[in-house]
């Protein structure tokens, strides 16, 4: 009893990963294949990095509205600076770290609401991977293109990389004792103020660490598609968030699974694919994926139900 | 554990000291000066009514909040008014507090809310550390319980919340513990397991450690204490060793010394009529009747009104007509719409009850609203100016009128004098026993004694349950403190 809630919490993304993955391979299954499983993942790593970005707000009760924009002008950075002129480029991108952490660190101060924030910086963004790419281009630099498009042996790339983040992600929030700090300050911020901690720095950390995965998830990005353009990753917010409640989070009360929400950005991505195997027209297929979303949410919710009337 | 106080440099200075301390809220004055001095193994007992200045006491200090004026010092050392600095001193003084709301993370598991207070903690390996710790510190004072380490706070029951509250406060840090202030720290625990606790507050003074204990259980503070401490309307009145006091005088001490001058202005005429609302807790009132609830803050009243309340009203489909309304205490939470002009405030009851219309009817809800400004005085040139430009008191006023203007015959009152000045509730007593004469009736829920001699019948409450049923010429003070303090609890 004690340990179910916690165990159904990442049986949940598991089984859901498990079952679509199922049916992609019944519908086809040459899709089977080192080959076949690195097409399936290949753009489920910036997602999966993203997806993280957004566990580190969500992490502090609050929302980011910002990470779609801020994705594609990380990419952007990457395909325009960072390839011609490498030491601008790298400080853009830590300035743009700086600038999340600096967003957060107001929020905190100032007592805004994080949706009205990002909602506003969200624009920034996008206006600033306009100014840097007004027409789709830019490249990948060339050691870049190699880590996204290498070939390990045995396991495909996409999937060697999904758990390496998934597991140093979670070693930083659910096993270090920073991370404690930061799932506390989610969880009742004024406990952690009373014993003499600085909210304010912890949020600006979380918010720091959502910058520095959206950088990872621009570069991961641009690495795959090797040129940008200014509106690459707009559906990046709202499959960020999906895939940290999928994974098993929740809104409010710092409880995020880091793990989960690396599963569930692998789940959104491949529930894309399974519907494109079911032969549906692309008209239906955002429609289908929330349904998808829907069900998996319903099921955890229905359990909680039960859970808590025994 | 990390009981024994192994320095000895300050034996003699006391741990802390205040002097002539005073703490004011704008003008409320909470503390109107205290002077106290805690020294190295006693064990203080804190006794008094709600609003006595207790909580204000123990935050300033465990240097939370910073005193008006006064003087506060930390063994011996002087320090300044900043709240930093004092909370800093408190902290390496060691002094420590468990209040009665839990402030455990839920999320987190055991051994990491024991991270949280533990600033320094060694990086290496720290959860082998932090969990041994704790689970250390449990076994010590609650031998036999049934908590993990890795149990996340959430799925545990609140009384072991409550127990890993109390240990981790205990627990062995860099600076040791030398004060513990527990505040109602057995409220939400089981007889054996408070007798463990208890004990282990005993072996912990008898070490050397020293204890502030908050606790409405007289019985328990006569166990512990070696010396009590009756707080009444911001002082300090009574600061002797537990043996000068037997339970009959120390309820006593804790009365009010100044009895409200005026005559209370109960109109005798009223003769309650047929019973008009019972509910499943024992709670009943007739028409023409005031009924009270009393008893310490937190002890079910507000649960009891709102569970009786929501019960009554809650259809989802709504209502026009409710049987019953409602007076919030908590102006800012259940009462106010902070944007709308006091109009609106007022109106919004009667919009759905005499609004036949779909569009407002300007005129009546004008009328209505100049009709109560006079009725019941609200001072204000302009109902259309917001809400806020009003005082605390004429904005609880203008929620009066609103539960007043409707047809509801009952109404229920959720401590709704918190933060008014003294005029206004004069006018407000006459006007409830006006309104209880026509025929309504009223639930009132205070913390204040006097509120609750206004009334004809009062619901004394303790541990959520009703403790005792008082009428007429019973309601007494002293009944009402009888009833709230647990006298017939078996204590050792």
């Amino acid at each position: 009893m004690n340990m179910s809630r916690d165990h159904f919490r990442i049986l949940l993304p598991v089984l859901s990963l498990v079952v679509l993955l199922a049916g992609v391979f019944y519908l086809q299954p040459r899709a089977m294949s080192y080959f076949g499983l690195n097409l399936l993942f290949n753009l489920a790593v910036p997602v999966a990095l993203a997806t993280i970005a957004q566990m580190m707000i969500i992490m502090v009760n609050d929302i980011d509205l910002s990470i779609g924009t801020f994705v594609s002008f990380c990419a952007c950075v990457t395909a325009t600076f960072v390839q011609e002129t490498p030491l601008l480029g790298y400080l853009i991108l830590l300035m743009s770290i700086g600038a999340y952490a600096g967003i957060g660190a107001l929020i905190h101060y100032r007592n805004l609401p994080a949706i009205v924030v990002t909602l506003g910086t969200s624009f920034v963004w996008g206006g600033l991977a306009i100014l840097i790419l007004p027409s789709p281009g830019g490249s990948s630099p060339e050691w870049l293109h190699a880590i996204m498009k290498s070939k390990p042996p045995l396991v495909p790339m996409a999937i060697i990389a999904s758990v390496i983040i998934g597991v140093l992600t979670h070693l930083l929030i659910k096993r270090s004792s920073f991370g404690v700090l930061l799932r506390g300050v989610g969880g009742n911020d004024r406990t952690l103020s009373r014993a003499g901690w600085s909210v304010l720095k912890l949020k600006a950390s979380a918010y720091g660490l959502a910058g520095l995965f959206g950088v990872l998830s621009g570069m991961a990005l641009i690495g795959l598609t090797t040129s940008a353009d200014a509106n690459i990753a707009l559906r990046y917010t709202l499959l960020s968030i999906a895939g940290v409640i999928l994974g098993g989070g929740e809104f409010t009360g710092g409880r995020v699974s880091p793990i989960g929400a690396v599963i569930g950005a692998l789940t959104l991505t491949l529930a894309a694919s399974f519907l494109s195997f079911l032969k549906l027209s692309p008209d239906w297929q955002i429609g289908s994926q929330g349904a998808i979303l829907i069900l998996v949410l319903a099921a955890r919710l229905a359990f909680a139900k039960r859970e808590a009337q025994q | 554990m990390n009981t024994a106080i192994s320095e000895t440099h300050a034996s003699t200075a006391p741990l802390v000291h205040l002097d002539a301390v005073q703490k004011h809220f704008g003008k409320l004055q909470a503390l109107k000066g205290a002077s106290l001095s805690i020294s190295a193994g006693e064990c203080l007992g804190l006794v008094g009514h709600n609003g006595a200045g207790k909580s204000t006491l123990v935050k300033i200090i465990n240097g939370r909040l910073p005193p008006t004026l006064g003087t506060i010092s930390y063994r011996g050392m002087s320090h300044s008014y900043t709240a930093d600095d004092n909370a800093e001193q408190a902290h390496t003084t060691g002094i420590r507090s468990v209040f009665q709301e839990l402030s455990l993370c839920p999320n987190l598991t055991v051994l990491e809310n024991y991270r949280v207070p533990f600033r320094d903690m060694p990086r290496r390996s720290w959860r082998r550390v932090a969990g041994a710790r704790v689970m250390q510190s449990l076994d010590t004072i609650f031998p036999g319980h049934a908590i993990q380490a890795r149990d996340t706070v959430e799925n545990l029951s609140i009384a072991e919340r409550q127990m890993v509250e109390i240990a981790i406060a205990f627990s062995s840090r860099t600076h040791p513990a030398r004060l513990m202030i527990l505040d109602e720290p057995t409220s939400s625990l089981d007889a054996a397991i408070a007798r463990q606790l208890l004990d282990y507050i005993k072996t912990f003074c008898r070490a050397g450690g020293s204890v502030i204990f908050i606790s409405h259980m007289l019985g328990e503070i006569f166990d512990v204490a070696s010396r009590i401490i009756v707080m009444k309307d911001g002082l300090i009145t009574d600061d002797r060793p537990t043996a000068d006091f037997n339970r009959q005088s120390l309820v006593d001490a804790m009365g009010h010394v100044i009895p409200e001058g005026e005559a209370v202005a109960q109109s005798g005429t009223r003769i309650p009529g047929e019973r008009v609302l019972s509910t499943d807790s024992g709670l009943n009132a007739r028409k023409h009747e005031i009924v009270g609830l009393a008893g310490l803050a937190g002890h079910g009243q507000t649960r009891a009104l709102a569970s009786f309340y929501l019960e009554s009203t809650s259809r989802w489909q709504g209502s026009r007509n409710s049987r019953v309304v409602f007076v919030a205490g908590d102006r800012a939470r259940d009462g106010l719409m902070p944007l709308w002009s006091i109009l609106q405030n007022l109106s919004l009851k009667t919009l759905i009850e005499f609004g036949t219309r779909f569009f407002i009817d300007r005129q009546q809800e004008q009328q209505l609203a100049a009709d109560w400004k006079q009725k019941i005085g609200i001072r204000t040139d302009d109902l259309d100016s917001p809400i806020l430009s009003l005082s605390g008191g004429n904005q609880q006023k203008v929620l009066f009128a609103r539960a007043l203007a409707s047809s509801a015959p009952i109404v229920v009152m959720d401590d709704p004098m918190r933060g008014v000045d003294v005029g206004t509730k004069k006018d407000v007593y006459a006007m409830i026993q006006q309104e209880a004469a026509k025929g309504r009736t009223f639930l009132w829920y205070s913390t204040e004694t006097d509120e609750i001699l206004e009334c004809d019948r009062v619901f004394v409450f303790r541990d959520g349950q009703i403790s005792a049923e008082l009428i007429g010429d019973d309601i007494t003070e002293e009944n009402i403190l009888t009833a709230s303090f647990g006298m017939k609890e078996n204590a050792a």
